[in-house]
C-alpha cells in the first residue's frame, strides 16, 4: 500500500481515467449546470472540495465503519460536506446558488464521491485518499469545463458573461446557436468529447 | 383536474431525465435491455411513490422555516438539514422496501436484485424530493401526484432508450463512438423530441 505513486493518483482521473467520459459516473447533476461558464465552474469547484473531503473523511473513518452499514454511514458523511459548500454558497455567492439551485444537493448523490469512497478510500490512507478525491473531482470538473464553455460561446456569445464575438460579426449576420443553450445539447456534446477521446485513446474503444 | 394537468406535466413537460437529467448513471448503465430496465423503471416509480410523500410530511412539519410551531418553536428555521434528512429517509425506505419484498416477493426479488439498492443513490429520487421541497406543494396529494408522474417519465424514457439500443447493435456505428458516445447523442435526439412537449400549458 506504501507505493502508490501520489501523481499518477492525481493525474491519471483527469484524462485517462476521467470519471465522466471513461467510467461514465456522476452525470446526473453535471449536465443541467453547463449552460453558463460561471455556474459550470462553482459547481466544478463545489464537487473537487466535496470529494476530496469525504473521501478524506471515509479514509479517516476506514477502520471504525462497520461493513454491513458503510453505504448510510458514507451518505451521511457525503451529505455533511454537501450541505457546508451549500451553506457556504448561500453567504458568499448568493446568484450563483440560486441558478445552481437543486443541483448542489445532487451532489450527494453523485456516483463519483460514493464510488471513489467505495473503491479507493476504504482501502487506503488518508493522505492518498485526499489526493485520489481531488483529481477525480478535477477530471469531472475539466470536462463540465469544457462543455460549458462551447455552450457559453456558441450559445450565447460569451464567456463567463464577457462577449466575445464581435458585434460587427453580428452586423455581417452571425447568429447564436440557440440549440445549443437547451438541455439535449450538453448530451451530445458530451457524446462528441468522448468521440475525440476514444479516437485518441485507442484502448478504450468497445471491442 | 388541478391533479391531472400536474401528473401529465410532470411526465411529459418535466420529464426527469430529458428536462433535468437526472438518474442519468444508472439511466446510462442499466438500459443494455428492454427487460432489466423494465424491473429497474417500476422499482424506481415504486420507490419514488413512497419516499417522496413522506419527505413531503418531514418538509412540512419538521423542516420548513416556523414548521415546528405545532411543538412550541415557532422561529425554528431547520431547512439547512433537508439533505441529511432526506437522503437518510431514502436510504431508510430502500433498505426496507428491499425486505419487505424479499419476505413476501421473492419472484419479484430476484427480478429486481441489485437494482433496489443502486437506487438509493439514483439521482431521480433524491431530485424529485428537493424538488419538492422547492416547488412548494400545496398539500400531500400533489406531492404523490407529481411523484408518481416523474417515476412514470423516467420509465418511459429508460425502456424507450433500452429499446434503442437493442436496434442500434445492429448497426454500423464508427469505432471511436461505439457504446457510450452513440448512446450519449441518442438521448441527446430524444431529449430534443421530448422537446416538443415544451412550453404546452396545461
Amino acid at each position: 500500500m506504501k507505493d502508490i505513486n501520489l501523481k499518477e493518483t492525481l493525474l491519471n482521473p483527469i484524462f485517462k481515467g476521467n470519471p465522466i467520459s471513461v467510467l461514465v459516473l456522476g452525470i446526473c447533476s453535471s449536465l443541467a449546470v453547463t449552460v453558463q461558464l460561471k455556474g459550470a465552474f462553482v459547481m466544478a469547484l463545489s464537487v473537487i472540495v466535496v470529494t476530496a473531503l469525504s473521501s478524506l473523511v471515509a479514509s479517516l473513518l476506514r477502520n471504525t465503519i462497520p461493513n454491513r452499514i458503510r453505504i448510510i454511514v458514507q451518505l451521511v458523511i457525503v451529505a455533511l460536506m454537501v450541505i457546508l459548500v451549500d451553506q457556504v454558497l448561500k453567504a458568499f455567492a448568493y446568484s450563483v446558488s440560486k441558478t445552481l439551485s437543486v443541483y448542489i444537493g445532487l451532489i450527494i448523490t453523485n456516483c463519483i464521491v460514493m464510488g471513489r469512497i467505495e473503491a479507493f478510500a476504504l482501502g487506503n490512507k488518508p493522505w492518498a485518499s485526499f489526493i485520489d478525491g481531488l483529481g477525480n473531482g478535477a477530471g469531472y470538473g475539466l470536462v463540465l469545463i469544457i462543455v460549458a464553455f462551447f455552450r457559453e460561446l456558441l450559445g450565447s456569445g460569451t464567456l463567463f458573461g464577457f462577449r466575445i464575438i464581435p458585434e460587427s460579426f453580428y452586423e455581417m449576420g452571425y447568429a447564436n446557436n440557440g440549440l445549443m443553450i437547451l438541455p439535449p445539447m450538453a448530451l451530445i456534446l458530451l457524446g462528441c468529447i468522448i468521440w475525440v477521446q476514444r479516437s485518441i485513446q485507442k484502448d478504450l474503444q468497445d471491442k | 383536474m388541478e391533479y391531472i394537468s400536474l401528473f401529465v406535466k410532470s411526465i411529459f413537460v418535466d420529464n426527469m431525465i430529458f428536462a433535468y437529467f437526472l438518474g442519468m448513471c444508472s439511466y446510462l448503465a442499466v438500459s443494455k435491455n428492454v427487460k432489466t430496465a423494465t424491473g429497474l423503471g417500476l422499482a424506481v416509480i415504486f420507490v419514488l411513490l413512497v419516499t417522496l410523500p413522506i419527505n413531503y410530511l418531514l418538509n412540512e412539519f419538521v423542516l420548513k422555516p416556523g414548521a415546528l410551531a405545532w411543538a412550541g418553536l415557532p422561529q425554528a428555521d431547520l431547512s439547512f438539514l433537508s439533505y441529511i434528512l432526506f437522503i437518510a429517509v431514502i436510504a431508510a425506505i430502500v433498505q426496507i422496501v428491499e425486505m419487505v419484498v424479499e419476505k413476501f416477493a421473492p419472484a419479484l426479488y430476484s427480478q429486481l436484485g441489485i437494482f433496489l439498492p443502486l437506487i438509493a443513490v439514483n439521482c431521480a429520487i433524491l431530485g424529485g424530493s428537493l424538488f419538492m421541497q422547492e416547488r412548494d406543494f400545496a398539500n400531500i396529494g400533489e406531492a404523490a401526484v407529481y411523484a408518481l408522474g416523474s417515476g412514470i417519465g423516467w420509465f418511459l424514457a429508460i425502456v424507450a432508450l433500452a429499446a434503442i439500443r437493442e436496434k442500434i447493435t445492429y448497426s454500423n456505428v464508427p469505432k471511436p463512438l461505439k457504446g457510450l458516445g452513440i448512446t450519449f447523442i441518442t438521448v441527446g435526439l430524444m431529449g430534443i423530441a421530448f422537446m416538443t412537449f415544451m412550453g404546452i400549458q396545461l
